[in-house]
């Protein structure tokens, strides 16, 4: 008892994933939630409802996805950090405003828990919109900081960092999650929660115009030439962010003859192949993406010069987005191979392993 | 010696890009008139919509946000939220709160959010080049209604400050026009007392302006203030909805 602080320090809490995001976004100091029901990830904004007010921001629950988003860009004008979450069909209503976000320089955050489509679709997990999270969704030439988790645990760790780099780069960030990850249960430290956040005052925020001059937020650049200068601002954003945020997790990759490439819970099943097919002999290793935006393209490039002989198999519940990306690394260097399923189809364990031996003769 | 006229200060100093007989020139000018007489300008955050008014931040000096077509109101939304002591409201014309807008228009009218919003209805779509608007009114030809608005095609002309009246979120709604002097200044006390509403915490508050844009009207200046008198109130009757 006398030595109770640190014992909470190390406390683990089990959440799902959508609570640990939910829970992460409050703890980074996020006091603005809007949002709209949308199975697999209900339980973020349910949590929001609950723990919003408790934390002193604002929840409402939108009359769609378009009003959510642009909630949240009133409330990112208003120098808040804000977050709005939704799954597949609600984010691709949300692409006007995260184009206008984006062109406002605005730093949103948006959780994707990704379902199957495309429409309608299901409520199983699949990876099918890193195209559109990745190669920017909405109009105009813009890009989102996209983070994958996979893990409850690094789902509340990358939200909480997602706050952080918005506010750096005023930029909007995704994390792309899927419904298996928002569902599962696993122990978190929430160690964000210890040391609050107090989110710097943004100067160019409209609040008032006591004691300066006005602001205004805008995305309208009509006289010639004043737009393309803004987007060559916009790219120099985006090139230092390539050079600095590229995140990525390897795994046995250093002796390895063939490496898989699989992002978020596609990796954890990946994983899972390696120590199988580890077990039998085989040289196998894995490279978790963890940024998908900036892609983690230097330590592919790396590996490629250090083992010239190394093989690539690319594994996605999708029929071949993040495929693209490794491909361009690539180049035709060495050989990408892919194995994907999608529409609520998952890749098993034993798919993989029987993948990587057909590959490896 | 007194002094008893001086410039506008919510008001910049800025040459228009409005056609000439346009009435958001006119409008713009009694916002800001109305906020400096509150003397609310270092507290207003004005929400300016997609059309011919997205600019308007360049003529008033004040913070603005500009928002993308038809959402100004969600964005409204958060703001006053946010910011409860700030003077929140929005411009939007005809197409932005009538049609693009009409869900984040009624949801934030139903919510009874604290805020003030000025409503432009000129019957037309300027911005885009003259067409069809959901006020447009029968018979009336635009780039969209070349034989003029026919109701079994296009619907009758929609009358969204009657049906937002209709809302118990709703505080107050009033109908007013930029036909006279006279009716201007009676839309100046409908703006001042749509913001003093909001200073008094009472909710929502819609001025719905009947404006002239004599371009796509294909009228002078003149004829438009004609024509909103003795054509557009008939179908859009002047007065204090609510």
């Amino acid at each position: 008892m006398r030595n109770q602080k640190p014992e909470t320090r190390n406390q683990k809490i089990l959440l799902s994933g959508n609570e640990a995001i939910a829970k992460g976004a409050i703890d980074a100091g996020c006091r603005f939630y809007a949002g709209y029901p949308i199975t697999p990830q209900n339980e973020i904004i349910a949590y929001m409802a609950q723990h919003m007010p408790e934390a002193g921001g604002v929840f409402i629950q939108s009359e769609s996805e378009l009003a959510a988003i642009n909630m949240v860009f009133g409330a990112l004008a208003s120098g808040a950090r804000a977050m709005t979450s939704s799954s597949s069909p609600g984010i691709s209503l949300m692409q006007e405003g995260i184009s206008y976000i984006a062109a406002a320089e605005l730093p949103a955050v948006i959780i994707n828990i990704m379902r199957a489509g495309p429409g309608l679709g299901n409520i199983w997990p699949a990876q099918s919109d890193y195209f559109q999270a990745v190669k920017s969704g909405g109009h105009g030439d813009y890009h989102c900081l996209v983070f994958a988790p996979a893990s409850v645990q690094e789902a509340y760790d990358l939200t909480v960092l997602s706050f952080e780099l918005a506010d750096k780069y005023r930029i909007p960030v995704i994390i792309l999650g899927d419904g298996m990850l928002g569902q599962m249960m696993e122990p978190v430290t929430a160690e964000a929660a210890e040391k609050p956040q107090r989110p710097q005052k943004k100067i160019w925020a409209a609040t008032g115009c006591k004691g300066r001059k006005p602001n205004v937020v805008k995305s309208f650049y009509l006289n010639m030439g004043e737009l393309e200068q803004f987007n060559l601002k916009l790219q120099e954003k985006y090139q230092d962010i390539r050079h600095r945020e590229q995140r990525y997790e390897t795994f046995n990759t250093d002796d390895a003859e063939i490496i898989l490439v699989a992002y978020g819970m596609m990796a954890r099943l990946a994983k899972k192949a390696v120590e199988s097919l580890r077990e039998k002999g085989h040289k196998v290793g894995l490279l978790r993406p963890i940024s998908l935006w900036p892609y983690p393209a230097d330590i592919l490039k790396e590996i490629i010069s250090r083992q010239p002989s190394v093989r690539f198999l690319v594994v996605e519940m999708s029929y071949g987005q993040m495929l693209e990306d490794v491909q361009l690394t690539v180049n035709g260097r060495v050989k990408v191979d892919f194995l994907g399923r999608s529409g609520g189809g998952v890749p098993s364990e034993e798919e993989i392993i029987n993948r990587v031996r057909r590959i490896a003769g | 010696m007194k002094k008893i006229f001086s410039r506008t200060e919510s008001l910049c100093e800025a040459d228009t890009h409005y056609c000439s007989g346009c009435g958001h020139g006119l409008v713009h000018r009694l916002v800001a008139e109305a906020i400096d007489e509150l003397g609310i300008r270092e507290a207003t955050i004005g929400i300016t919509p997609v059309g011919c008014a997205v600019v308007a931040y360049n003529y008033w000096n004040f913070d603005c946000v500009e928002s993308p077509h038809g959402r100004c109101l969600a964005i409204a939304t958060a703001i006053k939220r946010l910011q409860p002591q700030q003077i929140v409201f929005t411009y939007q014309g005809d197409g932005d709160l009538a049609a693009i807008g009409t869900a984040e228009t009624v949801h934030a009218a139903n919510r009874g959010e604290n805020l003030t919003v000025i409503f432009i209805n000129n019957a037309v779509y300027g911005m885009t080049g003259g067409q069809m608007a959901p006020t447009t009114l029968i018979g009336q030809k635009t780039a969209t209604s070349p034989e003029g608005r026919n109701a079994k095609n296009d619907g009758l002309p929609l009358k969204i400050s009657e049906m937002l009246a209709g809302l118990a979120g709703v505080y107050s709604i009033e109908r007013v026009s930029t036909d006279s002097p006279k009716e201007i200044f009676k839309t100046k006390q409908a703006i001042k007392s749509a913001f003093k509403n909001q200073m008094e915490n009472k909710g929502f508050s819609l001025v719905e302006i009947l404006s002239a844009c004599p371009t796509y009207l294909g009228l002078s200046p003149l004829e438009s203030m004609d024509w909103i008198r003795n054509t557009m109130s008939k179908e859009f009757p002047l007065g204090k909805i609510k």
